[in-house]
């Protein structure tokens, strides 16, 4: 196929948009915004071209570039799209435009840097889900910390700082030890390219080391139980726009860093070593249900809920060994990619309730329906999405990956399936103590329903929530052939 | 047995004949010179290295290893490259230093005559073919040091900081003495070339003497470099010292104290690597982790970059430790990213200070983003490099170390040194933190001099260049490395 360095321009269009948002500066932030939202509009189109080029019939990577970059250390600029990073670039460049929109005029104080950092980000995530030269990839694993940093610091909540120095902190840890494994495995294969890393015969004592090595990375980025701690700070401090992101991308990270390094690299560790990943994810299924059945501050609740969704991707990706197959890695990429969309939407809905009466707390709100109807329409709508209604996408991802459990053990079935019952729980209670009863205070009573800009934000991810929820088909086709060729590389031993 | 040298076989030489021209041609011109042409001296100091390196890039240059002097002098590609780095980065430095020195009556002559020996002596360190021209250097370099810390003879911090700094280089020269005169006394010979020779075999056991020889040369090296447990000058000094004098002692220096190491350890001794390796192992190891947990309690800039230069001077020396070709690289490397990212670090403490306000705490940076939004970039840039995270060069710098090590079978080291730069990034970020997160309070606007600022852009823009696109500098490295 014909190609002109798609994936470049979408990486690199970005990154120079939020330079030149970055020039323009405050003093022409109008102009700033229209330029920031159309390089987001024009990455998306240009994402959904990929897109509708993308040939699902095969496992191969598709408008592959490779470039010279460092011969000295055999790596190369190498990018490459496949069924499982095609849907994960799309979410990133659609994100990023209701982020923008969203943040529109709500923003106080350095504006134009504010859509700058957002843009910049969005590069760098693309850069992630593409590149396929590891060194490459850690290369935008890490710088993608910076913006975020700023990201939460500058325009966070009071607690910003902490926050934002525990992400860096937490997620640099555990990357140097991915980073370790890299120069080992560099050692070994001559070259950074992920492709000679798959097919690296490799000792079960190496793939030991190597699978822990990238466990940290990925375990404190998308966040497992134990290692999730950062998130909640994070998301609570994070202003609305970092915590829409945050949930909606770079959580997913760690789930493809899991799909495209761990299971093919260390297939027979991650066989080994699959119960701890099981019961680990099951902890955070149903321990963090439990615990964000019990938060009182609407961030918090949605950031543990975003734990307890991503256990369930953990869990899709390593029942692989146990008979869940193909099925599970299906399950946790819709999951990833309906989490996305519903936890973005989620803190988008807060965003709104925040700017208004500038609390995040539950115990504030209270009948919020009463004056704001189409507000309280769309907050029920992810909400139940939230929960996993059918007819939702949040419904597709859970029941793909409850049914590979069941093929593995009833156990682990029955254990997941109890999510449906808390998830429930600590949504509904949510929506019920927010957006219904009578109006609880005067600010409720002064609130104002959503004004056109914000409606079209919320409309614009309902709308994707309902389409993945009803029609899943496209998704799962596109990814198919992708996940059979993994689930293969996962199964079949490197050992000799 | 030595021809006669003619005036064609002492171009390998040029550096420091025409550095030394130059010192003496300020010095006079300074002396000589009015009051007000005075002001000329920082401007012909550039001119002369400008000069100086252009003449290196035409005649002094060399292919390959050329011995002068009876083998005393060396001059090889190697010596060419880090001379015409130390050129640069000092012709830097004193950009960067003008406008400080002028504001507070302290841009005389004489600042640049030390400056101008401090880089004579880098050069003849660099060229060293044997111990005597490598102990000349050293000393050459220190004196000008010492002085260069007391410059501003008002501040008695500034004195206290040179005398210790004098007190403790001085043993530390002594030890080093007293070492190179073991090594020649178990060898016979002070070329290095000849000591390589000597030397050769004599693997994990030397000979006792030749083992003390080794103890006090490693205790020299570290000494210079400023690495644990020999490190207690360089927080003193580079807080105490004048801003620039601390910018100078950062940058080109460094330089020499990798030449140092790497004639005398690498070139010299290699046949012994495996028993000074150990050595180096425990200062590296001790420098990585004291320098980068005792910065995170430091309240002043100047005093957290200098432990932040003793965590970094561990980094290179365990490219030491590899004690591989690509170890010698990584070292190389590493020491020229981070002397490029020192130099905009304290380029940015020289130029947000003004008069009666020196910008060395940590709280003068506060809120610096709103009172200088270049300069909090820039230091932002040098902070994230510093801590080694892409797209900036630092991190290049650190993954060559890590390859080097675990490449040489030093596969603990690997993690330790992973582990160490996790602890680093906390201090850079609270750097960040204060310029980007916090209110700018009632601080002063830093002065606006373009020029200057134009070439701290400059020198930020390289490191986000060598961030992207590592390909040359690393080549580089590698190729003036046998």
């Amino acid at each position: 196929m014909a190609d002109f360095g798609l994936l470049s321009v979408l990486i690199w269009l970005p990154i120079v948009g939020g330079l030149l948002v970055l020039a323009l500066g405050d003093a022409r932030i109008a102009l700033a915004r229209w330029v920031a939202l159309g390089t987001a509009v024009a990455a998306f189109a240009l994402s959904v071209s990929l897109w509708t080029g993308f040939d699902a019939g095969t496992a191969a990577f598709q408008s592959v570039e490779r470039l010279r970059w460092i011969p000295a250390f055999n790596a190369t600029y190498h990018l490459g799209v496949d069924g499982i990073s095609l849907p994960l670039v799309l979410l990133t460049t659609f994100t990023t435009v209701p982020v923008l929109i969203a943040a529109w005029t709500v923003i106080e104080k350095r504006q134009a840097q504010f859509f700058a950092a957002f843009l910049i980000l969005e590069g760098l995530m693309v850069g992630v889900f593409t590149a396929l030269d590891a060194l490459l990839f850690y290369f935008f694993w890490e710088a993608m910390l910076i913006p975020m940093f700023l990201i939460i610091g500058i325009w966070g909540g009071p607690r910003r700082v902490y926050a934002t120095i525990k992400f860096f902190l937490y997620t640099f840890l555990g990357s140097v030890f991915m980073l370790v494994a890299l120069i080992y495995m560099y050692l070994k294969a001559g070259s950074y390219d992920i492709a000679d890393f798959h097919a690296l015969p490799l000792t079960y004592t190496e793939q030991f080391w190597i699978f822990l090595a990238f466990f940290a990375a990925f375990a404190v980025k998308i966040p497992m139980f134990p290692v999730h701690t950062w998130l909640p700070d994070a998301h609570v401090e994070a202003p609305t726009g970092g915590s829409v992101v945050l949930a909606a991308v770079m959580l997913k990270m760690g789930g493809y860093g899991f799909l495209r390094l761990s299971l093919p690299i260390t297939p027979d560790a991650a066989r080994e070593l699959d119960l701890l990943m099981i019961v680990l994810s099951l902890i955070a299924v149903v321990y963090i249900g439990f615990i964000a059945l019990v938060q009182t501050d609407m961030k918090k609740l949605i950031a543990y809920s975003s734990i307890a969704h991503m256990g369930f991707v953990t869990l899709g990706c390593f029942l692989v060994f146990g008979g869940g197959g193909g099925l599970g890695i299906d399950g946790a990429m819709v999951q990833m990619i309906s989490h996305g969309l519903v936890s973005g939407a989620m803190f988008l809905c807060v965003g709104v309730l925040y700017d208004r009466l500038h609390s995040r707390e539950i115990s504030s709100y209270g009948g919020v329906i009463n004056r704001m109807p189409v507000f309280g329409a769309f907050f029920v709508l992810f909400a139940m999405a939230n929960a996993g209604l059918p007819g939702t996408s949040g419904f597709v991802g859970e029941f793909l990956v409850i049914l590979a459990a069941f093929k593995a053990s009833f156990w682990y079935a029955l254990i997941a399936g109890t999510t449906l019952v808390l998830g429930a729980a600590y949504t509904l209670w949510l929506v019920k103590r927010v957006v219904f009863g009578p109006v609880a205070n005067e600010g409720v009573a002064a609130l104002e329903d959503l004004n056109g800009r914000e409606f079209f934000v919320l409309g614009l991810l309902a709308a994707a929530v309902l389409l993945l929820g009803v029609w899943p088909a496209p998704l799962l086709e596109v990814m198919q052939e992708s996940v059979r060729h993994l689930v293969e590389q996962a199964t079949a031993s490197k050992l000799p | 047995m030595t021809p006669t040298p003619t005036l064609a076989s002492l171009a390998p030489a040029l550096p420091e004949i025409w550095l030394t021209v130059a010192a003496c041609i300020v010095l006079l011109t300074d002396a000589f010179a009015g009051r007000s042409a005075r002001r000329i001296t920082p401007t012909l100091t550039l001119l002369l290295l400008a000069l100086g390196a252009a003449a290196i890039l035409v005649w002094g240059q060399v292919d390959q290893r050329v011995d002068l002097f009876s083998g005393m002098y060396t001059a090889d590609p190697l010596a060419t490259v880090l001379k015409l780095l130390s050129f640069l980065f000092t012709a830097v430095a004193l950009l960067y230093s003008r406008h400080w020195l002028e504001a507070r009556g302290l841009l005389k002559g004489e600042y640049y005559v030390l400056v101008l020996t401090a880089l004579l002596g880098i050069c003849v360190m660099v060229s060293a073919g044997s111990l005597l021209t490598l102990y000349i250097g050293v000393e050459l370099l220190a004196l000008s040091l010492y002085a260069l810390v007391a410059f501003d003879r008002d501040s008695g911090i500034a004195a206290e900081s040179a005398m210790k700094y004098f007190v403790l280089g001085a043993i530390a020269s002594g030890c080093l003495l007293y070492g190179m005169s073991l090594v020649y006394g178990m060898t016979g010979s002070l070329l290095l070339g000849e000591i390589a020779v000597a030397v050769q075999g004599q693997g994990v056991a030397p000979s006792l003497g030749l083992m003390m020889g080794l103890v006090f040369v490693v205790v020299g090296v570290a000494f210079k470099f400023g690495a644990v447990p020999f490190h207690m000058w360089v927080p003193d000094v580079y807080h105490g010292a004048p801003s620039p004098t601390t910018l100078f002692i950062a940058s080109a220096p460094k330089i020499a104290s990798f030449a140092l190491a790497y004639r005398l350890l690498a070139e010299g001794l290699a046949g012994v690597e495996p028993a000074w390796g150990q050595m180096i192992t425990i200062v590296a190891v001790l420098s990585a982790l004291i320098g980068n947990l005792i910065a995170i309690a430091q309240t002043n800039l100047k005093r957290m970059l200098a432990y932040s230069a003793i965590g970094n001077v561990g980094f290179i020396l365990l490219g030491f430790v590899a004690g591989t070709e690509r170890g010698y690289e990584a070292a190389l490397f590493y020491t020229i990213a981070y002397v490029i990212m020192a130099l905009g670090s304290f380029g940015v403490i020289v130029l947000a200070g003004r008069r009666g306000f020196e910008a060395d705490e940590l709280d003068h940076y506060k809120g610096l983003h709103s009172r200088d939004p270049l300069l909090a970039v820039l230091m932002m840039v040098m902070m994230f490099s510093t801590a080694g995270i892409p797209p900036f060069v630092g991190f290049w710098a650190k993954l060559q170390i890590f390859e080097a090590l675990w490449a040489s079978g030093h596969a603990p080291l690997v993690v330790f040194g992973a582990a160490v730069s996790v602890i680093g990034v906390f201090y850079y970020l609270r750097v960040v933190k204060l310029m980007y997160f916090d209110a700018p309070g009632d601080l002063p606007v830093p002065e606006r001099h373009t020029g200057v600022r134009f070439t701290l852009a400059i020198n930020a823009a390289a490191v986000v260049a060598l961030g992207l696109f590592p390909q040359a500098l690393l080549e580089l490295c590698q190729r003036v490395l046998p």
